[in-house]
């Protein structure tokens, strides 16, 4: 295809406003932890704008987007091999494609780090996201984007299956190693900065912007529908969580309405280009309130999902996803319009990823805790992690 | 000389170093402590996990006073830290000890004088 200079420049922006979304996230959990893991927390999603960029170029592109297989990419593309600025993917250079989908590698294995705050070795969480963005990151993004088995059948726009969820259920799955902190569910422990979540909530969906609408690839009107839905199903998302905890609690919390978007925001993410905005609100209105009934589990269940990302990546992807299936009008057809065909493809297309992150995620786990070890020490986990990983503390005064 | 530790409200600072001001008492030191007494707790709620909150915050004042202002500087806290007319549970207490010797470091004055 024909190169097309605007198709380009959005898709370069779209791959920086992505990068961005990585301090949006640190901002997001770095509050909602105590103040003696604050760095720990939101190193964990800077260093893998360090790791996973290098581990991307030179071989996680090529096992999700090679030709390779049904179930993986291969090897061709190892060090970016065969790649040079004349290489086109569509109607942009493929550098461009690489950076942008490169992004998605990057914040994705972030997203998990909610789950395991404050009692994960950095150590082992490095081993970890290296490992997961390989066995797990790399194959479900080539069977939905990259020629694999679900290309062309399961629906995700942007990512609900692929980024969400995956690190969501992986999250859930990663508990099994790191149990508890210490002091859950006894101690009171409660976020030491709300305001620097709300900032970070701020922040994600700036960027998610890109990674919605930049999803389209052109600077087209896809690309506007996304960005559409992308405005509207968390601005939905965030009052129906708001007004649900109203109800059930009493008050309207400042951090329940950014949690709220960031359903929203996650909901919308395999629908963004298919579905038109009026559905956005109902998938953003579901979102709210589903993610809220979702988090209230852990209570039930007594598992310590520190900061929700099973909760809302795991459950906010799913209902996404299969939302995608009901109410997808552009460029394809839904349940709304007859198809409940579709419908049945975005659940295999949820199963299937659930059951092989979840699998593979307790491989890892199991093989990094009996070797390395995963979880740190009593005392360096009541220490805190700033301090006994890392030297250092968020706040010296 | 005596010296007099008040645990009041965080709202109510103002209103006391205002009435302190008054009366002439013009040294204070101030800091913000946390406690529990006859005033009940509070629910917070993050994320609808509901955590019941049993320490309030409270400021601490501290004061050195000679011995003929100790009563007008009682007066001026409770004065100053009462909420409305009658007071309410929460308003705080007001502690007095007997004040042994008081240094100022830099010229090394002792006693009344150094207060």
């Amino acid at each position: 295809m024909t190169f097309v200079a605007a198709d380009t420049a959005w898709v370069l922006i779209s791959s920086a406003l992505v990068l961005f979304m990585l301090p949006g996230l640190a901002l997001f959990y770095g509050g909602m932890v105590r103040r003696k893991n604050v760095l720990s927390s939101m190193m964990h999603s800077f260093v893998v704008m360090g790791l996973m960029a290098v581990l991307w170029v030179v071989i996680g592109y090529s096992l999700a987007f090679g030709t390779g297989n049904n179930f993986v990419g291969g090897f061709e593309h190892l060090f970016l091999k065969g790649i040079d600025h004349n290489s086109m993917t569509g109607t942009i250079p493929t550098y461009a494609f690489i950076a942008f989908q490169g992004m998605f590698a990057i914040i994705t294995p972030a997203l998990i780090s909610g789950a395991v705050v404050g009692r994960i070795k950095f150590k082992s969480y490095i081993v970890f996201i290296t490992l997961w963005s390989l066995i797990v990151y790399s194959p479900v993004c080539h069977w939905v984007w990259g020629g694999g088995f679900l290309t062309g059948e399961a629906l995700d726009f942007a990512g609900g299956t692929v980024v969400h969820v995956t690190s969501g259920m992986s999250a859930l799955a990663l508990l099994v190693f790191l149990g508890k902190r210490r002091g859950y569910g006894v101690d009171a422990i409660k976020p030491h900065n709300v305001t620097l979540t709300l900032l970070g909530t701020g922040l994600l969906w700036f960027g998610w912007f890109g990674f919605n609408a930049g999803s389209a690839l052109a600077a087209d009107k896809i690309a506007a529908l996304a960005f559409m839905t992308t405005f509207i199903a968390p601005a939905a998302a965030g009052l129906s969580w708001m007004v649900t905890e109203w109800i059930g609690k009493g008050k309207p919390t400042a951090l329940g309405f950014a949690t709220g978007i960031l359903a929203g925001l996650v909901a919308i993410t395999p629908a963004a280009g298919f579905v038109s905005p009026m559905a956005a609100i109902i998938i953003g209105l579901s979102a709210g309130f589903i993610c809220y009934k979702a988090v209230m589990l852990k209570g039930r269940f007594g598992y310590d999902d520190s900061l929700d990302v099973f909760g809302v990546h795991g459950v906010g992807g799913i209902t996404g996803a299969l939302l995608t299936g009901v109410f997808v009008t552009v460029g394809g057809t839904g349940l709304l319009l007859g198809n409940s065909h579709q419908l049945l493809l975005q659940f295999e297309g949820v199963i299937i990823t659930i059951v092989y992150a979840v699998i593979c995620t307790l491989a890892i786990g199991f093989v990094i805790d009996k070797t390395m070890g995963i979880k740190v020490s009593v005392s360096e986990e009541n220490i805190g992690l700033d301090q006994t990983q890392h030297g250092e503390k968020g706040y010296n005064f | 000389m005596r010296y007099v530790i008040a645990i009041i409200r965080p709202e109510r600072l103002d209103a006391v170093k205002l009435e302190l001001q008054q009366v002439e008492v013009n040294r204070l030191t101030v800091s913000p402590v946390s406690g529990y007494g006859a005033q009940k707790g509070h629910l917070e709620v993050y994320r609808a996990l509901e955590f019941e909150v049993n320490l309030l915050e409270k400021i601490k004042l501290e004061i050195a006073v000679n011995d003929n202002f100790i009563q007008p500087t009682i007066e001026a806290i409770q004065k100053g830290a009462r909420t409305g007319e009658k007071g309410e549970i929460g308003d705080g207490k007001i502690f007095v000890f007997p004040l042994e010797d008081v240094v100022r470091i830099s010229t090394g004055e002792t006693g009344s004088e150094a207060i």
